[in-house]
Parts: C-alpha cells; structure tokens; sequence
C-alpha cells in the first residue's frame, strides 16, 4: 500500500485527511500524521473562544476517535525534523524513521517576533496555540492582581485586535500599538481606520499609531515599551502580532525551492520542486504569496488530494483575501482590492459619523462591475457585496443604492437567490449555490440542519451561515414548502403554534399534549418548552408537572457546579427592611450558606443540599419572604434606583414604582426570562435601559423603552412611548408582555425577538399602542388572569408532603449525599474545584 | 474521585449476582428520575412511564463528576431513550450508556426488573 505521510496536524493538515477520506481513497493508502503540538487538530479561527469555552475539545476539529476511526496513525508532540528525499524517509525528534510514498507539508506558520531589545523579558506572548493562550491566562491573573493590570498588543492588525478584545476581557486596561499609520493597514484605507479606532477607544482600548517599539523595558518582567520618537508606554505584558512567518524550516533544509519572502514554492498542483512532496495551507508559496487564512487553505488541501488520487484539478489563480474581524465589539469587513488607483475606477463612500458607520465600495466604470471594499460599524451586506465582487457580476444602474440606506433604513443589494448558480457561497468547504439548492430541490433536505449536514457549508468560519439560511429558506418556499422553526423532532410546530393550539383545545398535560400534536416519547428541548406555554397559559406552578420542568424549575432552585442549590428569596425593588436583612442573615449562619448580594439587587445564598431546601424555605416564607424565580424562565428583577423618595435629582417615586410592578408580575412565565428597571431621572442609576423593559421617569411622567439586555450580546432597550401616567404605563407594559410571551420563539430573550419582528418597534407601536391587530383587550385580560393566579410555589410545594418528596437525596435512604466537600474561602465556603 | 468513577460498570444481565431492592413503583415518579443508595454506589433510577420501561444508570456524571444525573430529564432521541444531566445538558443513552454528544466518556447503566409491585437493580457484586 502507498504510504502517505502528513507533517502538520493543523486546519488544513486535519482538512487534507477529513477530505482524502470523504474521497473514498483513504482505504488505498496508509496514511501517518505527525503534530508538534499536544493535541489533535483545533479550530485556530476561532482560537479566541478558548477563553469561554469549557474545554479545548469544544474547538477540535473532530471527535476523539476520528482518526482512529478511519485508520489513520496520528503521532501528536511530535516534531518531524528532517527529510531525506533521496531515502524518501522523515525523521522525528527521537530520530524515529517514517517512509512516504507522498509527503504533504501543512507546517502552517509560526507568530512573527521582531528582534527588538528585550524581547525575552518575562511577560512577553505570542498568541497562536492553545498552549499560548494559557499562558497569557495564567499570566493576567498576575498582571491584574499584583501589578499594574495594563496589556498592551504590538500590531493592530486583523489578530492583534483580536487579541486586545481577549485581554479586555481577561480584565486588563489594554493598548494596541502599531507601527503603520493606521489599523489594519492592509484592509483599511485611511477613514476607515479612523472611525474604527473611534469605536475601538470608545471600548477603553487605547490605540498608538506610528509607533516603532525600540525597547521592552522590565527588570525581571516586562513593566514599559520604548519607541523610537522617544515616548514610553507603561504595561505589565505584551502579545505579540506582527505579522506571520511561514514554517517552511524542513523543506528549505531538504533543497525544496522557496519563495523570496520565505514559504515552500508550490505550482497550481500544490507540487513543491520535488513531485512527490506537496506544500498546503499558511506553509505554501503559491502565485507570488503566502495566504494567511484557512479558506484558501482548505482550497490547497482540495486540490492535494484530487491530485494524488489521480485527478487534475487545478489551484485558481487568483486567491481571495476578503476577510472579517471578529469579536471586537464592532463589525468591520474587508474584500477584494480595498483601496482602488487609477481612471478606470472609481469609489463610492457612505459614511455616518455619528452612528460610527463607514462603507466604500470599488467600482470599476467600464466593466461596472465591483473591485473591493470596506465595511465599518455595519457589515450585515457583505455577504451580497462579496458576491457581486467576487462573481464579477453587473452592478444595478445605481451602484450607491448597494451601501446607502433608504428611508426605512435598508440598502438594496438584492436578493441572494439573483446569484449565478456557481456563486461560491462557503468558501472555507467551497460549497456554491447550485449545491446547497440542489441539496433542498432534488436532495430532500428539508432545514437549514439538513443542508448543514448533508453539504458541511457554515462548518469552517461560520460567515456564510446567513446566505445559508435565506438560500434554503428561498429554495424551501420556492417547492411551496413552509420554513418553519419547530421546536424539535417531537413536534412539528414553532412555540406560538403550539401555544395556540394547547390554547385552542384546552389542553392541560405534557403526554395529552403530545399524543395530540407530537409524535415520538419528547425530550429535555420539548418538555420544558411545554411547561413554559401551560404556565403562561394557566399560570399553572412548576409544582403540578414536575418531570417535564427544566432541571432548575423541577427543585425551585438553581443548580450549581458541585450539584448543591442556590436560594434567591425575592426582594422587590431592591427594598428590604432590616428585620428581613437579619433573618437572610441568621437562615444562612443557620445552614452555612455561602453570601452574596447578585447583580439583580438581591441576596443570594448558595451551597444548600437539595434535601435542606425546603427547612430553609420554611424559615424564609414563616419570615415573610417569597420565591424569586431565579431558577425560572420568568419574570426575575425589577431593579430600581432610589428615585425622588431621597435622591435630590429624582422626579418620580422610582421605587414605589418598580416595586408595584414587580408585585404585578411576580411568578409570570416566559420564553425566556424577563427584567425590567425603573430610573428616577435620566441619569439613569437603575441601568433600565439595558432591560426588557426600563422605566423612566421624566418631567411629564414615565418614558417606556423595551426589549433591551445585557449579557454577551448587550443592546438598550427602544422607547416605545413617552410621558405616560402609572396606569397607562402598566397597560402598555401588560399588552407588551402578553404579545411576546404568546409570539416569541423558545429561549428567545425581548431584543433578538424584536429584531426578527418585521416591522421592527414601529409595528409593536402599532400593536401595543395603537391596537392595529385588534387584541390589546385580549392581552389585558389575559394579564390580568394570570397576576390574579399567581402563588408563591415555594409555599405551595412545603404545604404539601407530596411535593416534597422530591427534595430528598436517595428514595431508599434519609442519608444525604457525602459526595459534596467544600473549601473554605474569606470566611465563607466554596465548592471544592473540579478535579 | 477516581476510585469513586471506577465503582461504577455496566452489568449484563448474565453477570447478575444480586437483584436488589430498591423500593416501591409508587416511589418512582412517572416519567421522572430518583437517586437510589447502594452500598457506596449512588444510582439513578428512571420510571420511564410513557415507554412503560425502567432504566438504572450511575447517578455520577463522567462530564464533571457530580453526583446528579437522577435530577436529569429523560427523553427519546430517534428511539433511544436518553437521560440529560441537569449541569450542562450533556445526554446519554439509557440503553447502552453512550455518550450521545460525541464525546469520549460514557455512564455504566444497570439491568432493572419489577416483581410484585417492587423495583429491583441488578448487580454483579
Ligand atoms: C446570581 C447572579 C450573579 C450574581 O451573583 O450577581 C447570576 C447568576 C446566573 N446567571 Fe445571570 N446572574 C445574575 C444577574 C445577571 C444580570 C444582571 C441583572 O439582572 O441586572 C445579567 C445581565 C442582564 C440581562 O439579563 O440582560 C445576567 C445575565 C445572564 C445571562 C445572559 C442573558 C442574555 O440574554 O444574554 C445568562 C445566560 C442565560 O440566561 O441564558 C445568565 C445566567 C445565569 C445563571 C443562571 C447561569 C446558570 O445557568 O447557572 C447563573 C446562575 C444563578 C444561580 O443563582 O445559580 N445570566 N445575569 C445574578 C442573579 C440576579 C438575581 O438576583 O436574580
Ligand atoms: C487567533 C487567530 C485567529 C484567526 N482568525 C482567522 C479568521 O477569522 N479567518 C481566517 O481565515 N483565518 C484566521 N486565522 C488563521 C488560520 O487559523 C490559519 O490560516 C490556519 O490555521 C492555517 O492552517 P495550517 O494548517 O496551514 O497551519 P496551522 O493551523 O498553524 O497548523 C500547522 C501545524 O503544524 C505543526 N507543525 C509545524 N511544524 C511541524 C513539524 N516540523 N512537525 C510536526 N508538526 C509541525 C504546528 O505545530 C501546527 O499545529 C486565525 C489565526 C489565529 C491564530
Ligand atoms: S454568574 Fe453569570 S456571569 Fe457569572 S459565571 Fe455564572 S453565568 Fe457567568
Ligand atoms: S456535569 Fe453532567 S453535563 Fe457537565
């Protein structure tokens, strides 16, 4: 059998094996991947999310025993450190030796490190591998804790920004310092630089431009920078981002021809100067360059294995650098030749300071078709514009109209279904149009799941996911088939449907409900999603259908890490009298709870074994207090400012306020949970704006805003009406609630609903306060329902013995778990950490 | 805490040297889950009332070790009935005690019988 063996277990290494085997040729060759690095191949493009993630198997490229699987011999820590050509042999670093029949190089390229002074000063990163973002990890924690907490970036290009966001994020006060005039200096022109690194700032990231690094200054770790112009920038670590170097050390010592600024030469076959050995991904010098992203890559590895399989396709001519920043806070996008000279072409700039928008397109006048472009603070047409770039197709009579809004704030850049069949649509798999409608049309898919798994389109950096989504839903609707979310494979309906007909029919319970409109046994997605629609329909208490709650409503309490429960009484508003502070306080000596005031203005106490839960409520409710819902999707929080009780600017009773609204709402349950806040003035103490709902006061009354959050994806909540007494308020506020709780998607919060509302805020407008769908009354009434069933179910569930079976450790046994250990920490406890 | 995962390896019904009481029927919720002690094991233990069908399986789970899956909701994945923990929704089957994410690790799961109104676990010990 031919011996195929791979140096490199990198993207496009992993792309090269995942792509012989799909061919149906892996079986005729014994292939051996060798890997420097400690584990198997990882998504490097989305490295960044190693920070949240909960291991870094979450990034591998494949499971576990993929390789295995499919006969492949993957050595990882293990560097290949010579070939011998003539022996046709390589060698690795205990001088093992592997014969090949074909040698593909996919050594990628290692993190340029310029020769500056002082560069090995403890505190210095680099950002590239897993093991790399370890370190700089570990280190924050040091930074932040013992010495001055700054980081700063040296290159301000597409990663070093990267890398700044993850070092904000890790909690330090960032800087990114760049040598050119401005950021990103290959896909940015001179404007676009500058409201990027308006917004960049604005994020508290400082930006140094025209910067050239001369010293890292530090005793025994980095404590400045010095520059060449003589100014100093103070830091307690470095990352290090400038630039790439391919790792081309193996070929260039085995006498493969290289480029001029290094990387292994490759024709448009990938067939470096020695015809059995191919160089792909960041490693190759093809057509005068080295391309440092993972779609031409994946291209290479294509074009590799068609080729040793006996094929003759070819590598295209002209690679595309197009590319998207990520996670920054802001979007920016660059494709094709950003910047244009000469007659023949010309640009179009829209740009709006004020919202921080900048977009410039590149228009050839003769062909009129699109050369490139740049897109600041709103990218949501790139995919159109790169296809109209990058399928030269013929620009509509008024190019302006692709990037210029309209009033009603759209550009008009056409329907995704106006593409030529050949439109690449992914270009990290290489997946055109044609095959992703030819998927739905005669291939029988019938979801954007099905597409995803049938074609692998949307599974390398994710970018096309949108076009993916309209092409099949356009295609679906196009066979007269409805696109519709269902929930799961038990049933066949979005949440509002099923709301409607559990409404409709009077249904009461989960299997009732299941054996009418489901088919199958149902599941954890289901279950919940069913509760959520009987109490919102019937206020109907976590404590009547138990099994199918969601693991946290099931114990009326939140879960946490080491399987012991949180309790969270509610404390409306934020008011608490003393009296109720002490019994809080004795409940959790009492019980060695662990203390914590939460960000929702309430006091939380944590570490209680599911069997103390209902002593410690019993305590609690004899006290006066109620529970808070922490563990639903419901209403949590109306969060409040001190208002005009006290406060000398405040215009309005802001408590009094958000404590009647939280009264009123208290218990009610929802797509997903609901916040709200309530400000005394404009300044706006009680963040209200960053809730579903915010109430503020202003001179003439209240001003409403809704659907606003914070979380990962932050977004301020939209006035809906101004200057609105207590009862209008609250009436709003009811037919607000009621139409998201009856029309929103499971685990939608209010923001993502209104975003995919058409009509937007002006429709709910129409809705809530014009009642232009004729059902404000309905809603009301429905509201008023549900705030007159309302009980507190903690109390419910400890008046009776029934219920409370459920709170004890084993069935069979009064023992409770003695699994669970805690360590102590500042006077309180801990769960013991994961081992 | 490896010794404590050790403990635990799914029987066969061949390899069944006790078949031990575990309670009731009317102690296990339809369609629900419960911890059941034995010895210095802790085992779930799921009614699965709309299959008509009981399951056991270890009550630790392998993703972080905690002792919770008994507090997990069961369900049915294109016929394979399934168990998700309550801390990260990881899934396994209760048939086999596979992982249903892909992932490496897996539950041991025990044989389970009802005789008289009573349910029994079987083990190998
Ligand atoms: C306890 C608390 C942190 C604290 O110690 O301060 C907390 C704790 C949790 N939050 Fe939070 N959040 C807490 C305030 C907040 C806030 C601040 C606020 O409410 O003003 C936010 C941002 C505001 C917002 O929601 O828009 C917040 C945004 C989130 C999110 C992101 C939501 C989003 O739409 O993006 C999640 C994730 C989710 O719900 O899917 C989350 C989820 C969680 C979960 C439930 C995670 C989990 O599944 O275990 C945490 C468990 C709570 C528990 O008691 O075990 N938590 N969480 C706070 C409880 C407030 C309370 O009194 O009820
Ligand atoms: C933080 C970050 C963000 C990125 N974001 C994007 C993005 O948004 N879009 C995009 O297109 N690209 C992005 N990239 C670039 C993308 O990750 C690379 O283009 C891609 O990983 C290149 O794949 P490769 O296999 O050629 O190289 P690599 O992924 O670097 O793999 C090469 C592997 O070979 C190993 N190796 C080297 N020499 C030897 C040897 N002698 N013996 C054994 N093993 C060896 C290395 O250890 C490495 O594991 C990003 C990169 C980083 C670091
Ligand atoms: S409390 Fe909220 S922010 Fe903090 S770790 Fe838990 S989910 Fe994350
Ligand atoms: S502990 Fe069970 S899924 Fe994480």
């Amino acid at each position: 059998m031919q011996k195929i063996v791979v140096i490199g277990n990198g993207m496009v290494g992993y792309k090269f094996c995942e792509k012989l085997i799909a061919s149906g040729s892996g079986e005729k060759f014994e292939i051996t991947v060798f890997g420097e690095e400690p584990r198997a191949a990882y998504d490097r493009v989305h490295l960044s999310a190693y920070f949240s993630v909960e291991s870094a198997s979450e990034l591998s490229m494949a499971p576990s025993g993929w390789y295995k699987d499919n006969g492949i011999t993957l050595h990882t820590s293990s560097l290949i450190c010579e070939i011998d050509r003539e022996k046709k042999i390589v060698a690795d670093h205990k001088n093992n030796i592997y014969p090949y029949d074909y040698l593909i190089i996919a050594t990628g390229s290692a993190p340029f490190v310029p020769d500056i002074e002082g560069i090995d000063t403890p505190g210095v990163f680099v950002y590239r591998t897993i093991e790399d973002l370890d370190a700089i990890k570990q280190y924050a924690v040091k930074a932040r804790r013992e010495y001055g907490g700054k980081a700063a970036i040296l290159g301000g290009g597409l990663l070093g920004l990267e890398a700044a966001n993850a070092t904000k994020e890790l909690g330090l006060a960032t800087d990114v310092v760049e040598f050119a005039p401005r950021l990103m200096p290959r896909q940015l022109d001179d404007s676009a630089s500058n409201m990027l690194q308006t917004k960049i700032e604005s994020m508290g990231i400082g930006i140094y431009l025209n910067k050239s690094t001369s010293k890292i200054y530090g005793n025994n770790r980095i404590e400045a920078l010095h520059f060449a112009d003589g100014s100093q920038l103070k830091t307690d670590m470095l990352v290090i981002s400038a630039g790439i170097r391919p790792r081309d050390e193996l070929g260039r010592n085995a006498g493969l021809r290289t480029g001029e600024r290094g990387g292994i030469w490759v024709d448009n076959k990938m067939q470096t100067s020695d015809a059995s050995i191919y160089a792909i991904g960041e490693v190759a010098y093809y057509n005068g360059g080295i391309y440092g992203l993972v779609a031409p890559g994946y291209a290479m590895a294509e074009i590799a294995v068609n080729q040793i399989c006996g094929g003759d396709k070819r590598m295209v001519e002209r690679i595309d650098m197009s590319t998207q920043l990520k996670l920054i806070g802001t979007e920016v996008a660059s494709f094709g030749d950003p910047f244009v000279d000469g007659n023949s072409a010309s640009a179009i700039v829209f740009e709006n300071k004020f919202s921080g928008i900048y977009k410039r397109i590149n228009i050839d006048k003769e062909s009129r078709t699109l050369l490139g472009g740049i897109l600041i603070g709103d990218s949501s047409d790139y995919n159109t514009l790169f296809q109209l770039y990058i399928n030269t197709m013929k620009l509509p009579e008024t190019p302006e109209d692709l990037i210029i809004p309209n009033k009603s704030g759209e550009t008009s850049a056409g329907s995704v279904m106006d593409l030529p069949d050949t439109a690449q649509i992914c270009s990290c798999e290489s997946i055109s149009k044609g095959a992703i409608c030819e998927a739905v049309n005669s291939g029988g898919c019938q979801s954007v799941k099905d597409v995803i798994n049938r074609t692998k389109a949307t599974t390398g950096c994710g970018g096309c996911k949108p076009m993916v989504t309209d092409l099949v839903g356009e295609s679906l609707k196009a066979l007269g088939k409805e696109v519709k979310e269902t929930i799961c494979e038990h049933f066949n309906y979005s949440r509002q449907e099923l709301y409607d007909l559990v409404k409709i029919n009077k249904v009461k319970d989960y299997n009732e409900a299941l054996d009418l409109f489901g088919s199958g046994h149902g599941c954890e997605i289901c279950k919940p999603v069913l509760a959520s629609v009987f109490a919102s329909i019937y206020m109907e208490t976590a404590n009547r259908q138990v099994t199918i709650q969601d693991s946290n409503d099931k114990f009326l309490a939140n879960i946490q890490r080491n399987g012991t429960y949180s309790v969270v009484p509610r404390v409306a508003g934020g008011e608490v009298t003393p009296e109720k502070l002490m019994v809080l306080g004795q409940v959790a000596r009492k019980y060695d709870l662990y203390s914590k005031i939460t960000g929702g203005q309430r006091i939380d106490l944590f570490g209680a074994k599911l069997d103390q839960l209902p002593d410690i409520w019993r305590e609690l409710i004899e006290a006066g207090f109620e529970s808070g819902h922490a563990y639903g999707k419901s209403l949590r929080t109306v969060k409040s400012c001190v208002g005009s009780t006290w406060c000398r600017y405040g215009m309005h009773e802001s408590v009094s306020f958000a404590i009647r609204i939280e009264e009123r709402y208290k218990g009610l349950r929802s797509p997903h949970k609901l916040k709200g806040g309530v400000s005394g003035c404009i300044r706006e103490c009680a963040e209200a704006r960053g809730k579903d709902f915010g109430i503020i006061a202003v001179e003439k009354g209240w001003n409403l805003y809704v659907c606003g959050n914070g979380g990962a994806t932050p977004k301020h909540a939209v006035l809906l009406a101004e200057q609105l007494d207590d009862e209008t308020c609250i009436k709003y506020l009811d037919r607000f609630l009621m139409y998201y709780i009856r029309t929103a998607p499971p685990l939608t919060r209010t923001a993502p609903w209104l975003e995919k509302l058409e009509g937007g805020i002006e429709y709910l407008k129409q809705v809530v306060i014009e009642d232009s769908l004729g059902i404000a009354e309905d809603l009301e009434d429905e509201m008023q329902n549900l705030v007159d069933s309302y009980v507190c179910e903690w109390k419910q569930a400890i008046e009776d013995p029934e219920m409370m079976k459920r709170f004890r450790h084993f069935v069979n046994s009064d023992e409770t778990d003695s699994s669970i250990e805690f360590v102590p920490m500042r006077e309180q406890k801990m769960p013991k950490p994961w081992r | 805490m490896k010794e404590i995962l050790d403990q635990y390896r799914t029987v066969n019904e061949q390899e069944i040297r006790e078949w031990f009481l575990a309670g009731k029927i009317s102690d296990f919720p339809s369609d629900g889950g419960v911890c059941v002690k034995y010895k210095t094991k802790q085992i779930a233990v799921f009614n699965f009332g709309r299959m008509g069908k009981w399951y056991a399986c270890q009550n630790l789970c392998p993703h972080k070790l905690e002792m919770v899956i008994s507090r997990g909701m069961i369900g049915e994945s294109a016929g394979i009935p399934k168990v998700a923990c309550p801390l990260h929704k990881k899934t396994f089957s209760l048939e086999d005690g596979s992982n249903l994410n892909g992932e490496e690790y897996k539950i041991a799961v025990y044989p389970v019988k009802i005789e008289n109104k009573n349910v029994y676990i079987g083990f190998s010990e």
